[in-house]
């Protein structure tokens, strides 16, 4: 606990220490990160979240234009003119009772349209904590959070599709009842997509989902998820419960069913599983974000697979 | 089924080496048509932006060419696409002298193993 109360700090005292002065001798933070160098610089020590205030002329709508300097450091030249589909502004959490941790510290994110992205990070660093700040089922401490430009509300409740990382349907419930409730609750639910992702997976649609095992209420509850036609897919930890083989299957589905103007975050231990499917990682340590990058730069550039880079950032 | 990937190389250059197999090989015969960017991404199991990659590499090497209307064709070249062939040939060949060389074997002696060995066929 005491640990944990001071590595935030320790963290942010590193940062400022070794990326202001870089981002102060240019005041174009793109141009001087554009080079391969980038991504190692970043992952020696987990002080890459960007905390200076030397303004990003790019962007000016908020105090520390740091989020989209980050991001353009990983993907160069995108638009600015466009909303990003999801922004977080200097998001922190901290829990009641939890002394001065924050169980998300000043995260400052821009994540863009069309990536598939995997959120890491080990137990209790924050990934949930952040998901569910995103969804609005916590009132951050401090910043916000920005979906299409709007704080979480009922109209970006709309956009999002969200896995959460418990169960919450009805267990008395039909599982084509419950296809109906979600084709009733959400205007862009597929029916017809839902029960071919259903029928695929051999679940009898008359069960009653009390009925389930854990792993198939976990696929029923991914397919539900799924067969939305969101912007934004959150996923939390989809695939945990759920045998090899279904896993593939619904991975195939992610691939197949993604449409080129969404992204899907989602946050997974079973890294080596879906490390293909993924555009970029999001690598978060006690409460921070450590690292934002695609999966084809840790792999040409460490020469090793997102898997085996975890284990080694976040051996114990 | 997903194709196998190794951990050490960026996803979207095996996928380029495995296509480039296909065509090679004539899976994929000069001038016919490739499945789409999204059936493929199904197929092997990886991000269609990955596979849109690969597939921008390969036209960059003029294998692949795009027309307006019906898609991603092979290449009609043959000349292109024997050179890419003996490329890949002489990549294994290295890699196999390579791997001989660290057993110990002078390269006469791998001519000579690799002789009587076609020679017991």
């Amino acid at each position: 606990m005491n640990n944990n109360n001071e590595n935030p700090m320790a963290a942010q005292q590193d940062n400022s220490a070794s990326v202001y002065p870089q981002q102060n001798s240019n005041p174009v933070p793109l141009t001087q990160q554009e080079g391969g160098s980038a991504y190692p610089q970043q992952t020696v020590s987990p002080s890459s979240y960007p905390q200076q205030e030397s303004s990003a002329p790019l962007y000016t709508q908020k105090e520390s234009g740091s989020a989209y300097t980050q991001q353009d450091q990983m993907y160069g030249g995108e638009s600015v003119s466009a909303i990003p589909l999801l922004q977080l502004n200097d998001l922190c959490k901290r829990y009641p009772g939890m002394g001065s941790y924050m169980s998300v510290f000043h995260m400052n994110l821009i994540i863009p349209r069309g990536r598939i992205i995997g959120l890491l990070g080990p137990n209790g660093c924050g990934k949930s904590t952040l998901i569910k700040m995103i969804n609005g089922l916590l009132t951050p401490t401090c910043g916000n959070v920005l979906i299409n430009g709007l704080n979480p509300c009922a109209a970006t409740k709309k956009v999002i599709s969200y896995l959460p990382e418990r169960t919450y349907l009805d267990n008395s419930m039909k599982v084509s009842q419950m296809v109906g409730y979600f084709a009733d609750f959400y205007e862009d639910f597929s029916t017809e997509k839902a029960f071919q992702m259903l029928g695929a997976l051999g679940i009898n649609t008359e069960a009653r989902l009390k009925t389930l095992s854990k792993g198939t209420k976990e696929k029923v509850q991914l397919i539900l998820v799924m067969s939305r036609h969101a912007d934004l897919y959150i996923l939390d930890e989809p695939i945990a419960g759920v045998d090899p083989a279904a896993r593939d299957y619904i991975l195939r589905t992610i691939i197949t069913n993604y449409n080129p103007g969404s992204t899907i975050l989602l946050s997974t231990h079973l890294i080596s599983d879906i490390e293909n499917i993924l555009d970029d990682v999001i690598f978060m340590k006690n409460g921070s974000l450590m690292l934002y990058t695609s999966v084809d730069a840790i792999r040409s550039q460490m020469g090793k697979s997102v898997d085996t880079y975890f284990r080694e950032v976040y051996a114990c | 089924m997903a194709w196998e990937m190794s951990s050490d190389r960026p996803i979207y250059t095996q996928i380029y080496d495995k296509i480039l197999v296909r065509i090679v090989c004539g899976i994929y015969r000069a001038g016919s048509r490739l499945p789409s960017v999204r059936d493929l991404a199904a197929e092997a199991s990886v991000n269609p932006n990955t596979m849109q990659r690969a597939f921008t590499e390969l036209e960059r090497s003029g294998l692949i060419v795009t027309l307006r209307n019906s898609g991603r064709v092979v290449t009609e070249d043959m000349q292109m696409i024997d050179n890419a062939k003996r490329q890949l040939a002489l990549a294994q060949i290295g890699s196999f002298f390579a791997n001989m060389r660290e057993l110990g074997y002078t390269d006469q002696e791998i001519m000579a193993l690799i002789n009587s060995v076609i020679s017991e066929k």
